[in-house]
């Protein structure tokens, strides 16, 4: 009887849980849902339910010069901005990870500042400094800007990679007569390719959505969020759903390489200790 | 019969080679510390040609890092190694014709089996033909052609432990380090691995060093143990010499099982509890190993002619299969271990007897951090 009691409660409490999920799914997915339908609604934002499906919106955008110009910009500032910050992180991870020197713990934090800081105050920062070089502002000046904002990532990424390594390995590749260079190629930077690939896939997401650092540092050329931004002051359009759209198909895919690539990762790692 | 009385001769110039000609590596007064932790004190060692030297120790009794300094990943705080001619700690790890068998075999987990062994002799820039026949030859070695292709992620742990010394093998070093490569295995293949490491070690005719804090297997494996205890040597010998004059009580205890006698001399006699025997020793306190073999169950009532003799009450027995531990109390609350091949069933009362030449004199082990 009591067990029965006890059942039907558990019954009651996992639909309250089932339908609290469910709230919570769609507080999080639904704007992306509405997003994407609309990209296809025929009478523009308005209106519910859509109707009139269409692939005009995607049409108009495909011939839209200044959209493409813009997605062009980011995906050259993203890049530039992935190149710069590697360069910088790994070696300042590695480190943090071995080096032993007087003010490290100064360092470390001052490398991982940026991570905390809000955008407005780096960008803002970022415009004066330039103004005193007398630097003109352009795509380079964001370029800058992101890459030096986003060290840290690169940093904290390949450092916890770095924790998980097994120093073991590069001591190996010493004895069997490699020296520091060639370990650290041939061993240590395959050991920490996921965490690299990580690293630059995160700071290209950021990079290409960033908008307070890129608000103070834009010159003639918009970035893409730039644009939209601009646009929706002018009152919004499907057009920008359809953007939106694609961008989204792509994170999607993105992620999913990502997150393969990582699994494969792992599961070779795990085995790698047994 | 001649031939056994030759090989017999062979085997023991390999293990005593130390003393006549010049060793393979010497170790000179090598101390390290971390800050203010000392982890070893002047160890000076030499290791011959082809010589299978263990360096036995409890952990955090320095052995590792005696490895890890010979090896080149630490450098000693003071002291030199000398491999012939060549000041080794002076060289990086990469330059040195030392080769490391790790704990955790530290396989490349990118590479695969092949690739793995291959890989000092690729950094060596050897050529490709070279490199498959060696890698081909040292694979067949260790039995592991089949698993070539695999990732180390793929094959057992004792299969790893395989590839980890044919990697190290492959390199022809004049001198291998093992660091506790067989404690991950569980206890049939370790006893199988240690016959078969020994005999590979004897083929290769290459000079091992072995660290482990294993007294059998040290026992079973090595031409010499070099016993270690918070950071010092304490006595370094061959396994027989070690176990049948250990040269203090730390080494009487750990490698085998031993009664510590604690007696006095006078006048050219040893009094210890109950127990007097002559001995040619210096009027003082001493103190004196006594292994469980070499007291037995006495019958009758008459001493054996120059044997100590005791009578006792058994407090406990074990059995354990060939042979029969038993503690026996012989008054003033001297507790002897005794081993026995079979007693026949529970015991009560029995006479013990020793000779006391088996009573080997001691020095007091002291207390260290």
């Amino acid at each position: 009887m009591e067990l029965l009691v006890s059942d039907a409660k558990l019954v009651s409490g996992s639909r309250w849980l089932f339908v609290h999920s469910a709230a919570v799914f769609a507080f999080l997915y639904l704007p992306i849902a509405v997003l994407i339908l609309y990209s296809f609604n025929g009478e523009g934002v308005g209106g519910f339910p859509p109707h009139h499906l269409t692939l005009d919106w995607y049409r108009t955008l495909f011939a839209d010069r200044p959209i493409w110009d813009s997605v062009l910009n980011s995906l050259e500032v993203a890049f530039a901005a992935m190149v710069i910050s590697l360069t910088f992180g790994v070696p300042a991870a590695l480190a943090l990870d071995r080096a032993q020197f007087p003010g490290k713990t100064l360092f470390r934090r001052l490398v991982l500042l940026p991570l905390i800081l809000p955008g407005i105050i780096t960008g803002l920062s970022l415009l004066m400094l330039f103004n005193v070089m007398g630097t003109k502002l352009s795509l380079m000046t964001i370029v800058l800007g992101h890459g030096t904002a986003l060290i840290s990532v690169a940093t904290t990424e390949v450092f916890a990679g770095l924790q998980k390594l097994d120093r073991a390995q590069e001591e190996a590749s010493l004895d069997l007569g490699a020296n520091y260079w060639q370990t650290f190629w041939r061993i240590t930077v395959p050991n920490l390719k996921l965490p690299i690939i990580g690293a630059a896939l995160l700071i290209f997401t950021l990079s290409m959505d960033e908008i307070a650092v890129s608000f103070f540092l834009i010159g003639r050329d918009n970035t893409l969020p730039l644009e939209i931004w601009g646009r929706l002051r002018r009152g919004i359009t499907p057009e920008i759903n359809a953007v939106s759209t694609i961008i989204f198909v792509f994170s999607l895919v993105a992620i999913v390489f990502w997150y393969r690539l990582r699994v494969r990762g792992e599961s070779a790692a795990e085995g790698g200790t047994r | 019969m001649g031939l056994t009385t030759n090989s017999e001769i062979v085997v023991r110039t390999t293990a005593e080679g130390a003393a006549g000609r010049a060793p393979l590596l010497r170790i000179q007064n090598v101390a390290k510390s971390f800050g203010k932790n000392v982890v070893l004190r002047d160890i000076s060692l030499d290791v011959a040609e082809g010589e299978f030297l263990t360096i036995l120790g409890e952990s955090g009794s320095g052995k590792t890092t005696l490895l890890r300094i010979i090896a080149g990943f630490e450098t000693a705080s003071a002291g030199e190694l000398w491999m012939g001619e060549e000041r080794l700690d002076r060289q990086p790890p990469y330059r040195r014709r030392v080769n490391t068998v790790f704990q955790s075999y530290a396989l490349f987990p990118h590479l695969t089996v092949e690739q793995n062994v291959a890989y000092g002799l690729r950094v060596a820039k050897r050529p490709e033909a070279e490199i498959v026949s060696r890698v081909g030859e040292a694979l067949e070695k260790v039995k592991m052609s089949a698993h070539a292709k695999s990732k180390p992620s793929r094959i057992s742990g004792g299969q790893q432990q395989r590839i980890a010394l044919a990697r190290a093998l492959v390199n022809r070093p004049r001198l291998l380090l093992l660091d506790e490569p067989l404690s991950a295995l569980d206890a049939n293949l370790r006893r199988q691995m240690q016959v078969e490491l020994k005999s590979l070690q004897r083929e290769v005719g290459i000079s091992f060093i072995f660290v482990t804090h294993d007294q059998e297997e040290a026992m079973v494996m090595s031409d010499r143990i070099a016993l270690l205890r918070s950071g010092e040597l304490e006595q370094v010998a061959t396994p027989r010499e070690i176990y049948g004059r250990p040269a203090t009580a730390y080494a009487a205890q750990f490698i085998g099982h031993t009664n510590l006698l604690k007696g006095e001399v006078r006048g050219g006699v040893v009094r210890c509890g109950l127990l007097t025997w002559p001995a040619a020793l210096p009027d003082g306190p001493a103190l004196f190993s006594l292994r469980p073999e070499n007291i037995r169950l006495a019958a009758g009532n008459v001493a054996t002619a120059g044997r100590v003799r005791v009578r006792g009450t058994v407090r406990h027995q074990a059995f354990h299969g060939a042979t029969e531990l038993i503690r026996v109390e012989c008054g003033d609350g001297m507790m002897l271990v005794v081993r026995t091949p079979g007693s026949g069933g529970p015991l009560d009362a029995v006479e013990l007897e020793f000779s006391p030449t088996d009573a080997g004199l001691v020095r007091e082990s002291p207390e260290r951090i």
